[in-house]
């Protein structure tokens, strides 16, 4: 992949927007944050994934200033943020709760922080109207908080925390108090606003796939350490360890010993007397220890006969169907009790299901379907 | 309306008619009679076996007389004057003590702010009486802290504090701080920390996020905490008799007086429903904010 300004982190000579350096935050005994090295480029909307307590929402909050890291150093545009406080920062944040001023109006709201800056009367009002307009709320302008709708408020503590244009935009879970309906629509409302002011956003979420629809980086972390940083499709076709590839949508592990191959290629043998699983060699992979596939559902075939045109098969027993009406689940158990899910798209309305509970099927995959991860 | 709901609705209201309605009836009536030397003290008495005469006599026999009175003798309006002036600096001093404690216990540690809440609840537990008797013990010639000061060596002659307004404004400031403390509390208890995150966050400091934040959110505490003090301070009685001598002037004294000391009925009970229509303004306002609150929280 050719670098170039969608990808800035595949640039050398670029220079990162946001570095932390050995960042370490400890809270009595406990280590929130573990020793982590992590850069954020210009105009990049990065997201920090992971389950609760894994450290994510700290580090979006040392980066506002809320929190000081113990050891290491966080950099914001070259500059050193050791003893700048969150009101001396170019670092505005979106709040989980939205933290929207009860007492005042959506006007107000969003006119706080041009208040508190030297930005002149007149053109105080002008930009506030221009973060109305953006957000599509002009005509709630005079209106309190508690009189609008939750996906309106939301749209305010965005307009908020835009109207003072700032470096780098922090949003901690901006869309979890919304319903699923509305956070999808807003998912693309947040990338055609990151686009249109060209702000880098950094965004917390838990939801896996609310990153991978906005960001164009993801970092998944878990217990203080950052996994993995990649774009959306390499982190899910790519995951660098069972972690990541368990974390981000629907996978099947099957647990064994690896065997190096030629070609980026290693083989896993599983059970007794059942043929060698070929995948593709994960990252950091060694021969002879404990390894694990990992293929998702969807790169799985199930067909009544055995195809011959595929290198891995197994045989199993329809156990479980799961339709979800674009797609049906097969949860198929093989001889060695283990469950692997395949999952077909229903392409066709009112096809006949050739499939059904107890069936005898045949799984297949190509030898680059899936992954040997080490561990 | 089924049977149901209106008597439902109706027990508040016989609530009300019961223990306030007849009670001001009452006192309304007796306001408008005249002094007697008799058994009640007052005159005319309702005779409902004289039959419509009687009923005739009884409200020819009412009249405004001691209403005017109430205008002649200067004492009255400069009591309630002197009261309102008491009441109104009270509830300010209250004001300045409480809310610095209110947010004090807001912001201790969660494990603490039970026990706190017990710190200022406890007094109740005791007689009010005796807590005001205590205060003259502490604040006498002889009293606790003119002996410590003395003992110190800050002052070298006691401190004429015992009989004068300052020992009443003393006394009702300690013994309505809860009243004051407590709205306050409850606001900025329930006061998102957040909001104070996103100020900071949006360019202010932490001094101008509690003006611009805390104080204006916390409004509705210190409205329903300043009228729960100025309310009872201003028809107050034991404190200014027993802290206050006779130089404090205030209408709660006055009228225990006139009751029963001069045993003068009428006029006494005109100076308590000019005293309650002086109340009524702050309790309609007090009730306005209640509903505001009640109505920005749904």
């Amino acid at each position: 992949m050719p670098a170039d300004d969608a990808t800035p982190w595949l640039d050398p000579d670029q220079t990162p927007l946001i570095r932390f350096d050995g960042v370490t935050k400890q809270f009595g005994s406990f280590t929130a944050i573990d020793d982590i090295d992590l850069s954020i480029y210009r105009k990049e909307f990065f997201a920090l994934l992971g389950p609760s307590g894994c450290g994510k929402t700290t580090l979006m909050r040392m980066l506002a200033g809320f929190e000081t890291p113990s050891a290491g150093t966080i950099t914001i545009g070259g500059q050193d943020m050791a003893n700048i406080p969150p009101n001396r920062r170019e670092v505005n944040m979106m709040f989980q709760s939205y933290a929207l001023f009860p007492h005042l109006s959506i006007y107000d709201n969003i006119a706080f922080g041009l208040k508190r800056s030297s930005m002149p009367k007149e053109q105080i009002g002008a930009r506030v109207d221009e973060m109305l307009r953006l957000t599509r709320l002009e005509q709630f302008a005079r209106r309190k908080p508690h009189q609008i709708s939750g996906g309106q408020r939301q749209r305010v503590a965005l307009a908020r925390s835009l109207a003072k244009a700032p470096k780098l935009l922090l949003l901690d879970e901006p869309l979890g108090a919304l319903d699923k309906k509305l956070r999808q629509d807003t998912q693309f409302e947040l990338m055609d606003i990151q686009e249109k002011t060209e702000t880098t956003f950094v965004i917390v979420t838990h939801d896996q796939e609310e990153a991978m629809t906005v960001a164009s980086r993801v970092a998944v972390m878990d217990h203080g350490k950052i996994i993995q940083v990649d774009t959306p499709p390499r982190i899910y076709e790519n995951p660098n360890s069972v972690y990541v590839a368990d974390f981000i949508g629907d996978v099947n592990l099957i647990h064994g010993n690896a065997r190096s191959l030629p070609d980026g290629l290693a083989s896993l043998a599983w059970a007794e007397g059942a043929p060698e699983i070929m995948g593709t060699a994960g990252e950091g992979l060694s021969a002879s220890a404990p390894a694990t596939f990992a293929i998702r559902p969807e790169k799985v075939a199930i067909s009544v006969e055995r195809p011959t045109d595929r290198t891995n098969v197994v045989q199993g027993k329809v156990h479980d169907i799961a339709y979800l009406g674009n797609i049906s689940t097969y949860h198929v158990q093989l001889p060695t009790g283990q469950i692997v899910k395949a999952q077909t798209a229903n392409n066709r309305r009112l096809s006949r299901r050739s499939l059904t509970w107890e069936d005898e099927v045949y799984l297949s995959w190509t030898d680059t379907a899936g992954l040997v991860l080490a561990g | 309306m089924n049977l149901a709901r209106r008597t439902l609705i109706g027990i508040p209201y016989l609530w009300l008619v019961l223990l306030f309605l007849v009670p001001f009836g009452i006192i309304l009536k007796i306001s408008l009679s005249d002094i007697a030397l008799a058994i009640p003290p007052y005159t005319p008495t309702l005779d409902l076996s004289q039959g419509w005469s009687g009923i005739r006599d009884f409200i020819a026999g009412l009249d405004w007389e001691n209403y005017i009175f109430l205008t002649e003798d200067d004492l009255y309006w400069r009591a309630y004057l002197s009261s309102l002036r008491i009441a109104l600096i009270s509830t300010l001093l209250a004001l300045l003590v409480g809310f610095p404690i209110a947010y004090g216990m807001a912001n201790a540690a969660p494990e603490w702010r039970p026990t706190l809440m017990m710190l200022v609840i406890l007094p109740f537990w005791t007689s009010f009486l005796i807590r005001v008797y205590a205060w003259i013990g502490i604040l006498s010639n002889e009293g606790f802290l003119n002996q410590f000061l003395l003992w110190t060596g800050i002052i070298s002659d006691p401190l004429m504090i015992m009989n004068t307004s300052t020992a009443v404004y003393i006394g009702i400031v300690y013994t309505y701080l809860p009243f004051m403390i407590l709205p306050i509390y409850a606001t900025l208890e329930r006061l998102d920390a957040s909001l104070l995150e996103a100020a900071e966050d949006l360019g202010c400091s932490r001094a101008s996020a509690f003006w611009l934040v805390t104080v204006p959110l916390s409004k509705s505490g210190v409205i329903a905490g300043c009228f729960l003090v100025f309310i009872p301070a201003l028809g107050e009685f034991v404190i200014p008799s027993l802290l206050g001598g006779s130089s404090t002037l205030m209408i709660g004294k006055v009228l225990w007086e006139e009751f029963f000391n001069n045993r003068d009925w009428p006029v006494a009970s005109a100076v308590a429903i000019i005293l309650l229509l002086i109340l009524v303004i702050p309790i309609i306002l007090f009730q306005k904010n209640q509903e505001r609150q009640a109505e920005a929280e749904a």
